[in-house]
C-alpha cells in the first residue's frame, strides 16, 4: 500500500476536529459527569451534596430490583436481537428472489426505520392496547387473555415486538447488500454441484454473510439496550410490576420520577461499563470466528 | 469541559438576555405550566390579559410536558442557575418543592415585596393547609385544584337493572352493583378506576377519615411512616382484587388510562377526576355522577382532598422581578378570574368569592355536577387524615404502589401482601430520600 502524504500540517486536524469536539461535548463530559455524581448523594435541587464514595454502587447491586431489572434487560435484549435478525434474513433471502419490483419491495422495507422509537411505541399500543386496541379486541375474542396492563409476560412479548419490529428495517438493508457481496457463480457451482436451497444457503450464503451478522449483532445489542427507551416509556412505562424495567429505563425512573440522582448516574456508569464489555467481547473473540472472505 | 468555559458561556448567555430585556423594556416572567389543550388556552389568555392590563412586566408561558417533566424541567434549570420566575407543580410535587428550602421563595414573602399580603381567608380552607407549612407560612400560589368522583353509564344501569337515579353511595353499594353489571351482561366490566394512588388511598384515607402515614400524613413534618396496610385499606383492596378474578373489576392502567375504558363502554361505573368531565361530555355518553364512595362507619364521609397543581416562585430573582410577581398572583386571586378559570377549565374554584360567585350565576343548575367535587372538599372541616397527602417523594411512593397493586390484580398475590409489601418499601425509599 502506497504512503499518502499530505503536504498541510494542519488542516487534517481542522478537519477532524469537528468530530473531536462531538465526541469531547455529548460522550467525554456527559459521561465524567456520570461518574462524578455517581459518587455523590444530594437532594434533587443539588443544594446539599455529600461525598460517598462507592456507597450507590453497593447499594444497587444489593438491590434485588436492579437485578431483577438486569435479568429483564437480558432477556430483552437477546429476545429483540433474535426476532429482528431473524426476521430481517427471511425477508432478505426472499427479496433476494424477487425479480420483478425489487426496488419497490426494498423502499417499503425501510419505512419502519424511519419511525421514531416513541412513535413506533405508540403505534404498537394502539394496536394492542387492552382498552382500545384493534388486536388486542380480535385476540381476546378469539379467547386469548390479553392484557398487558397486568400480564408481564404478555407486557413483554408487546415491546420485544415493537422493537424488535423498527430494527428489522435497518437489518434488513445490511442483509440484502451482505446478500448481493455473495458471488453468483459460486451459488450457480453448488447448484450445479446439486446442493439444494437450505443446503446453499447454509454452506455458502450464511458463512458469507458473517461480517454482516456479527456487525448487526454488535449494533442490534446496543441498540435493545440504550435505544429502546422511547418504545418502553410510551408502551409499558416499565411495568407491570417492573416486568419491562429495563436498566436504561431504570436509569431514567429513579433519576428523573424519583429524583435519586447518585444511584442514577452509578447506574448509568454500569450500563457505559457493561456495554463497553459487551462491545470490546464481540469484537475480542466472536471477530476471531467471524470469516471476512 | 471546564467549568470556567462553562461558568464563561453561561455569563455570556445572561448578559445577551440582560440586553434583550433591557430593551423591551418590560421585565419578563416566564411561567412554566403544564397545561394540555383547553386548559393551556387558558393559561395563555390569562398571561395576555395581564400584560395588556400593564406595561412593567410581562409574563410569558411556556409549556414544558406533563407535570412531572415540568418539575423536572424546572429543578434542572434551577440547578443549571437558570430557573423560571414561577413553575406549576402538581399537588404530588408539593413535598419536592417544600424539601428545597434555599431553591423556593413563599408566595406569602413575595406577595409582601409587592405590598400585597396573602389572605388565607379568602381562599378554600383544605387548599391552603395543603399548600403551607406547618407553622402556617403560605408556600406556593394555588392554582388549579381537583377531585375524584363517580361516573355511571345510565343505559348500563338500566340494563342491569339498577336505579338508574341513584348511583351506589358505598364502595360495597358498588362492588354490588359492579356484579349485576357483569353477571347480567349489560356490560362486559362492572368497575374501573383511574389513578388507583391517588383515588384509592390518597383521597380513601381522607374520604374515610383514616390514616394514610404518620405525622399528618406528612403535613406536620417530613419523617413519617406509611399506614396504609391498615384493615379498612386491605379490605378494600382485596376487594378490587376479587371483582378483578371475577372480570368486574378492569384494570386501565396507572394514571387516567381507565377512563377510555368507561368511554367505550366496556365499563358502567368509573372513579375519575373532576377535571376529567370534559371527555365525557364530549363523548356523548349518557352518564351520571354521584359522590366518590366510602365504607360506612362513624362520621363518614369526611372530605376528599386538593389534587391539581399550584404555582411555585423560585428564588435568586431580583426584587423588581418579585414585584412582578406579586402583581400577577394579586391579578389571578380576584375573584372574576377565579370564577373563569373554574367555569373554562373544569378545575375547582380555589377561593369562597369564586365559588360564591358561580353559584349565584346558576352555572351549577345548569350543569350538573360540577358542584359535586367541591361540596366533597368542603364536606366537613378537614382532620388529621384528611388535609391531604405530602410526602418528601410521593411520585416515588405511589410508583411502588402500582407495581404491587399491579402484581396483584394479576393474581400474584392478595390485598394484604400488596399493600404490606408497598408500606415498607415505601418506607425505606422515605428514609432513603431524607438521606437517613
Amino acid at each position: 500500500m502506497q504512503n499518502v502524504v499530505f503536504p498541510n500540517k494542519i488542516l487534517p486536524y481542522l478537519l477532524v476536529a469537528p468530530q473531536i469536539v462531538l465526541t469531547l461535548v455529548f460522550f467525554f463530559w456527559p459521561a465524567s459527569q456520570a461518574l462524578y455524581q455517581s459518587a455523590m448523594r444530594e437532594d434533587p435541587f443539588g443544594l446539599r451534596s455529600t461525598f460517598v464514595g462507592f456507597a450507590n454502587f453497593s447499594a444497587i447491586f444489593s438491590d434485588p430490583n436492579y437485578l431483577h431489572s438486569l435479568q429483564v434487560t437480558v432477556v430483552f435484549s437477546i429476545l429483540t436481537a433474535a426476532l429482528a435478525m431473524g426476521t430481517a434474513l427471511l425477508l432478505a433471502t426472499a427479496a433476494d428472489l424477487v425479480v420483478r419490483g425489487r426496488s419497490f419491495y426494498r423502499t417499503f422495507m425501510i419505512i419502519p426505520y424511519a419511525v421514531a422509537p416513541a412513535v413506533a411505541g405508540m403505534l404498537w399500543l394502539f394496536m394492542f392496547n387492552p382498552a382500545m386496541g384493534t388486536f388486542a379486541y380480535l385476540l381476546r375474542r378469539n379467547g386469548v387473555m390479553w392484557d398487558p396492563l397486568l400480564d408481564g409476560n404478555q407486557a413483554m412479548i408487546l415491546v420485544v415486538g415493537a422493537a424488535a419490529w423498527k430494527q428489522i428495517s435497518y437489518n434488513f438493508l445490511f442483509f440484502v447488500a451482505g446478500l448481493q457481496a455473495i458471488p453468483k457463480s459460486l451459488l450457480e457451482a453448488a447448484a450445479i454441484d446439486g446442493a439444494r436451497g437450505s443446503r446453499r444457503f447454509w454452506t455458502i450464503v450464511f458463512p458469507l454473510l458473517a461480517p454482516t451478522t456479527f456487525f448487526l449483532l454488535v449494533v442490534n445489542t446496543v441498540y435493545a439496550f440504550f435505544d429502546t427507551f422511547g418504545i418502553i416509556h410510551a408502551v409499558t412505562g416499565g411495568g407491570p410490576a417492573r416486568a419491562t424495567e429495563t436498566l436504561v429505563y431504570k436509569v431514567y425512573n429513579d433519576g428523573f420520577v424519583n429524583l435519586n440522582l447518585g444511584s442514577s448516574a452509578a447506574q448509568s456508569v454500569v450500563l457505559m461499563v457493561i456495554v463497553i464489555a459487551l462491545t470490546a467481547f464481540q469484537f475480542r473473540f466472536v471477530e476471531k470466528k467471524v470469516h471476512y472472505g | 469541559m471546564s467549568t470556567k468555559m462553562i461558568a464563561a458561556s453561561a455569563a455570556v448567555a445572561s448578559l445577551s438576555m440582560l440586553w434583550a430585556s433591557s430593551a423591551l423594556a418590560a421585565t419578563e416572567l416566564q411561567w412554566w405550566h403544564a397545561m394540555t389543550g383547553a386548559n393551556n388556552e387558558v393559561v395563555d389568555a390569562l398571561a395576555k390579559e395581564f400584560n395588556e392590563k400593564q406595561s412593567e412586566y410581562k409574563i410569558v408561558p411556556v409549556f414544558k410536558g406533563t407535570y412531572p417533566e415540568a418539575l423536572n424541567a424546572g429543578i434542572a434549570a434551577f440547578r443549571a442557575k437558570q430557573p423560571p420566575a414561577i413553575i406549576q407543580v402538581f399537588d404530588v410535587g408539593t413535598g419536592v418543592m417544600m424539601g428545597a428550602e434555599g431553591a423556593i421563595v413563599p408566595v406569602a414573602e413575595v406577595l409582601e415585596k409587592g405590598g400585597y399580603t396573602f389572605d388565607k381567608s379568602k381562599y378554600l380552607s383544605g387548599i391552603v393547609a395543603y399548600y403551607s407549612k406547618p407553622d402556617g407560612t403560605m408556600l406556593s400560589f394555588p392554582y388549579n385544584s381537583s377531585s375524584p368522583i363517580l361516573y355511571y353509564n345510565k343505559d348500563v344501569f338500566e340494563k342491569a337493572g339498577l336505579d338508574v337515579n341513584n348511583p351506589p353511595k358505598t364502595w360495597p353499594e358498588v362492588w354490588d352493583a359492579a356484579r349485576k353489571i357483569k353477571t347480567s351482561g349489560a356490560a362486559p366490566c362492572g368497575y374501573t378506576s383511574t389513578w388507583l394512588t391517588w383515588i384509592q388511598t390518597e383521597n380513601f384515607a381522607a374520604w374515610n377519615n383514616v390514616s394514610y402515614a404518620t405525622n399528618e400524613n406528612g403535613l406536620g413534618a417530613t419523617d413519617v411512616e406509611l399506614k396504609f396496610n391498615a384493615p379498612l385499606f386491605v379490605e378494600h383492596f382485596q376487594s378490587i382484587a376479587d371483582l378483578a378474578k371475577e372480570g368486574a373489576f378492569r384494570y386501565g392502567g396507572r394514571t387516567s388510562e381507565a377512563k377510555q375504558l368507561f368511554l367505550s363502554g366496556e365499563c358502567g361505573i368509573l372513579t375519575e377526576s373532576s377535571g376529567g368531565l370534559g371527555d365525557i361530555v364530549k363523548s356523548g355518553l349518557n352518564y351520571g355522577i354521584g359522590q366518590l364512595p366510602y365504607h360506612e362507619g362513624e362520621g363518614r364521609p369526611q372530605n376528599t382532598t386538593p389534587g391539581g397543581a399550584s404555582l411555585w416562585v423560585f428564588g435568586g430573582k431580583s426584587d423588581e422581578e418579585y414585584k412582578g410577581i406579586a402583581e400577577f398572583f394579586n391579578f389571578l386571586s380576584q375573584t372574576e378570574i377565579q370564577s373563569r378559570l373554574h367555569q373554562v377549565s373544569g378545575y375547582l374554584p380555589v377561593t369562597m368569592e369564586a365559588y360564591k360567585a358561580t353559584k349565584e350565576s346558576g352555572f351549577y343548575e345548569k350543569n350538573p355536577g360540577r358542584e359535586t367535587p367541591i361540596q366533597q372538599m368542603l364536606n366537613k372541616e378537614p382532620t388529621e387524615n384528611s388535609k391531604g397527602v405530602r410526602l418528601i417523594n410521593l411520585p416515588q411512593v405511589r410508583d411502588i404502589m402500582n407495581e404491587e397493586f399491579e402484581a396483584m390484580l394479576a393474581g400474584q398475590q392478595d390485598a394484604k401482601a400488596a399493600l404490606d409489601k408497598a408500606v415498607e418499601r415505601g418506607n425505606s425509599a422515605i428514609q432513603q430520600a431524607l438521606g437517613n
